[in-house]
């Protein structure tokens, strides 16, 4: 490798190496006494993340592969960065307070939240079977320790606990599936995997195997059924703002994941994760759609919310083609805005002794906050797929590229689970608007998570009313060799 | 385009006003702000009517903005001969639901008025759009102000009947989208209504996007068996809830095979034609039925939109001239009459606060004014000659007879129906010996309740002995649409 390119690959990363030095930036700055800093550590993590957001604009456009095949900056890449960096941000802003209310107000979180953001940046860029395991890992270990930040509270370590050994399964199963690739081909670079499993025209029945470790290691890192049993204990364990973080960043990531491995370089192996994946994502929109009925918590309930999306999200793969993965991406997008902007309406209900974890709790907010009520209702309905709100459009593109593959009947299903799922956000809309309210609201409202809920709110509204230029965004986005 | 975009006009006005009122301080200016907002849209809604051309089936005052290109989505308005009365009616009745609000909500005064014209604004978005997109957006998104007026400002059972209106729809609204979608894919990847109706598909897909079309638009209207939304909609809905839903949203679903069914899935339809017959007379008698059972007045009137309702289907699938005029001039009636006897039920619940009918008796005696308007309702809902559903139900039934005699016969049974239970219903709340006395429960109608009711009565009757000029605004349009129907496998 010579001096040229290793500068080209340093320039590549510059937005992965700017978030890293940023968090051991912040590492030092931490080791000053917290309490009462809780401000001063958002601002600076606020900061890294808008340097590296500068660094990833300045960077697209053209296609910059670095590191020797590991590593890429296209279109595909800067669209998923865009994504998390946002989420990112947004955590950054509704955590503070909330840090304070739960007696957590330590540096190491918004260290930890700029590793996890960084292992993210590199599972957008990852072409390599090995680079993309490397930032699923940094991701992985830092939303471990996140999860588990509230030491004192046996909730919060049992969902540490209990997310660290199922992920550290899967993460294995993954490598494994990595290793047996290896074998097949002899390379764990995704541009040569499509042409290597061809070679001879036929495929090795090994690969079935491998296919389907692949899958299940990746299937848990965005909650799907069979392996979605982690996501509602540790959604409901972690602090809020971690919850809000994990639904909606490393599971944008992990998609961004399969979408690189799936279509693309396992294209030949279709027939064998097609069927798969399409088993798994009704089952997942299936059983998000009814458990999420029944529950009382509201974590727990947006938990299996977000199994049921995730399980929309796949259809898109099944879907595949230009448009479906242009679907998912999309989909991804604007989960993150109406996801986020539901729980920052979570996070704001947690003050003093109350921890407004109960469904029951949002009973009669309209009176008291309509404005607020008002824009919870966007984010429900959105959640829900009603227009004019994103929601619908995100559905909406997904089930298009599903009908125009053909799987008609997939989409039937699809629609059906989606209106059984409308029922349980529509009884947050009943609670909030249809009922006298049974105590006084006392909300964690601090500036910075206003502004959180207003650019989710613009957001949500905003994408529905004019999809058009995310639309042709996500379509531009998507990698070529996709037909 | 020079000229102003006043469907764009008409559809955002209201949309305006509802932004206007959140910053209002008390609600008397509410109120008024909301009927001024609802008013004018009326006026312009007249002008658009007085400014159509009758000669012609093609789209008029038509605009077009590209939304999604890459999809093929814009932005397309537009209305025929038979859109443009249902803009008419929506506007229409939507500042008399503002009256007819106007003392029966007290809670939260600003956020009823705010859906009541987001709900109007969608509705008249749905009757304009040319883009099945855009429509479907429209269609949906009536859902949430509908939703929370019926569960905010509803009766005592009102979170159980929004949900099941809500549910209902939604699940018919859902596969009405998948047969969008696969119609999009068929016809070319576009969304554009008159680019769809020309175009050719296969019997196999017409069957199933058909299908898919009835379970939404059969909810909406609703045809027996999914009608059972209804009555607990409007049972609970507040007045103006009721008014809108029987007078405008249950027009959707009708509106929705004129605009859809028939013209894009001609074979298909002829082909269902018989079955649909067949549920809309069996409508048209159950609905009957259970409307003479009733002693809640607004369970009775409910029942009777069904039974009515019925009557619109049997119109449009006798799929001749007559039956589809008489089918488009009895959703305008029913709009009209029926959305009157709601507004009527909602008047006398506000003095008496009870809706059984065996609490009533010889209203005409210490309400005499609104006796006599009640009788005329009543009796324009029954299609008695010289009202405005005589005339309707007559050509229907015309309609259907020259199409399938036995379906016809049956139907008659249904107007007999309709008179033995609304003609009981008047008997014992107007007739007989007067239950409440007159004073402070009790008054006749004041001027802001007759302003309400006077223009319906005016319809009752202008439709009823010169109904000319309504089927000449829709003649050319239906004349267009049963072309398209025939031409198909002629």
């Amino acid at each position: 490798m010579n001096t040229d390119m290793i500068v080209a690959s340093i320039v590549a990363s510059l937005p992965e190496i700017i978030v890293i030095s940023g968090a051991c930036l912040l590492l030092l700055v931490s080791l000053i006494p917290a309490r009462g800093r809780m401000v001063l550590f958002a601002g600076i993590s606020l900061a890294v993340v808008a340097a590296a957001a500068v660094a990833t604009y300045v960077l697209a456009g053209p296609v910059r592969p670095a590191y020797g095949g590991m590593f890429v900056v296209d279109g595909f890449a800067v669209f998923f960065k865009a994504v998390v960096l946002m989420v990112t941000a947004l955590v950054i802003l509704i955590s503070p307070k909330y840090l304070e209310e739960e007696g957590i107000e330590r540096g190491e979180y918004f260290v930890l939240l700029l590793f996890a953001l960084a292992g993210m940046m590199i599972m957008a860029s990852a072409i390599n079977l090995v680079s993309i395991y490397l930032g699923l890992e940094l991701m992985a270990l830092s939303v471990y320790v996140l999860a588990g930040f509230m030491r004192h509270d046996s909730r919060s370590n049992e969902a540490a606990l209990k997310y660290v050994i199922l992920g550290a399964v899967s993460s294995a199963i993954f490598l494994y599936g990595v290793s047996l690739i290896y074998g097949l081909t002899g390379t764990t670079q995704l541009g040569e995997l499509a042409a290597a499993l061809n070679r001879g025209g036929h495929l090795d029945p090994m690969l079935v195997l491998t296919t389907v470790f692949l899958v299940t290691g990746l299937v848990f890192k965005v909650g799907a059924v069979p392996l979605h049993m982690w996501v509602p204990d540790v959604y409901e364990g972690a602090p809020t703002t971690i919850t809000t973080f994990m639904s909606a960043g490393p599971k944008a990531a992990a998609f961004a994941i399969i979408l690189r491995i799936f279509p693309d370089a396992l294209t030949v192996a279709a027939d064998i994760w097609v069927p798969v994946v399409t088993v798994i994502a009704v089952l997942t929109l299936a059983l998000g759609s009814f458990v999420a009925l029944v529950q009382t918590n509201i974590k727990r309930m947006l938990a299996y919310s977000s199994i049921a999306h995730a399980g929309f999200a796949l259809l898109g793969l099944v879907a595949g083609g230009h448009d479906g993965i242009a679907g998912v991406m999309l989909y991804l997008l604007i989960y993150a805005f109406m996801n986020l902007g539901i729980f920052g309406a979570v996070v704001m209900m947690r003050k003093g002794d109350f921890s407004g974890e109960n469904i029951e709790d949002y009973t009669g907010l309209a009176k008291s906050h309509p404005g607020l009520a008002l824009l919870m209702l966007i984010f429900l309905f959105s959640l829900a797929g009603i227009p004019p709100t994103a929601g619908f459009f995100a559905k909406f593109y997904i089930l298009a590229a599903l009908v125009a593959q053909g799987f008609v009947a997939l989409a039937v299903i699809a629609v059906l689970l989606s209106a059984v799922a409308a029922y349980f956000y529509l009884r947050i809309v009943m609670l909030m608007y249809m009922k006298e309210p049974a105590r006084s609201f006392d909300l964690a409202l601090t500036p910075s998570l206003r502004l959180a809920l207003a650019v989710t709110g613009l957001g949500t509204v905003g994408i529905g009313l004019l999809p058009a230029w995310f639309l042709d965004m996500a379509r531009g986005a998507v990698f070529p060799g996709i037909g | 385009m020079t000229e102003i975009p006043i469907l764009s006009l008409i559809i955002f006005l209201p949309v305006i006003g509802a932004a206007v009122l959140p910053f209002l301080r008390s609600d008397d200016r509410v109120r008024w702000v909301a009927l001024a907002f609802a008013v004018a849209d009326f006026l312009l809604a007249t002008r658009l009517l007085l400014d159509f051309d009758t000669a012609t089936y093609a789209m008029q005052f038509r605009e077009t903005v590209s939304w999604v290109p890459s999809l093929g989505i814009s932005y397309a308005l537009g209305v025929d001969g038979i859109s443009v009365l249902f803009v008419f009616l929506t506007t229409l009745l939507g500042w008399i639901c503002v009256l007819a609000s106007w003392r029966s909500i007290t809670r939260r005064v600003a956020q009823f008025m705010i859906s009541l014209l987001v709900m109007q604004a969608l509705m008249l978005g749905v009757f304009c759009a040319l883009d099945l997109f855009l429509f479907y957006f429209f269609w949906e998104a009536m859902l949430i102000p509908m939703y929370l007026i019926i569960g905010v400002w509803g009766g005592d059972n009102r979170v159980y009947a929004a949900f099941k209106f809500f549910l209902y729809t939604l699940v018919g609204s859902v596969l009405f989208l998948v047969g969008i979608l696969v119609l999009y894919f068929q016809g070319g990847e576009t969304f554009d209504i008159l680019a769809l109706m020309e175009g050719d598909y296969s019997f196999v897909v017409q069957v199933w996007v058909f299908l898919a079309f009835l379970v939404a638009f059969a909810v909406k209207v609703p045809m027996v068996p999914v009608h059972t939304w209804l009555p607990d909609a409007h049972v609970e809905a507040p007045t103006a809830g009721s008014i809108i839903l029987a007078g405008v949203l249950l027009k959707m679903g009708a509106y929705g095979f004129l605009r859809f069914s028939l013209p894009m899935l001609p074979e298909a339809s002829a082909y269902f034609a018989l079955p649909v017959l067949a549920l809309s007379v069996v409508a048209i008698i159950y609905g009957g039925f259970l409307a003479l059972a009733q002693d809640d007045l607004k369970k009775l009137v409910a029942y009777s939109s069904i039974s009515h309702m019925g009557f619109v289907t049997l119109g449009l699938f006798a799929l001749n001239p007559r039956g589809l005029e008489g089918s488009i001039l009895q959703m305008f009636n029913h709009g009209i009459s029926t959305g009157a006897l709601f507004l009527f039920v909602g008047l006398i619940y506000e003095r008496t606060h009870t809706r059984r009918i065996s609490d009533y008796g010889g209203l005409m005696k210490v309400a005499p004014v609104y006796g006599v308007l009640l009788a005329v309702f009543t009796l324009s809902s029954l299609a008695v000659p010289g009202t405005n559903a005589f005339v309707g139900e007559l050509l229907i039934l015309t309609g259907t007879f020259s199409t399938n005699m036995t379906v016809g016969a049956f139907a008659v049974v249904g107007a007999v129906l309709s008179a033995a239970y609304l003609l009981g219903m008047f008997r014992k709340v107007a007739l007989g010996p007067a239950v409440h006395e007159k004073g402070e429960a009790m008054w006749d109608m004041d001027g802001r309740e007759l302003i309400a009711a006077l223009p319906l009565v005016v319809f009752v009757f202008w439709v009823g002995f010169y109904p000319q000029p309504f089927l000449d605004v829709m003649h050319v349009s239906v004349e267009h649409l049963l072309d398209q129907v025939h031409g198909a496998y002629r």
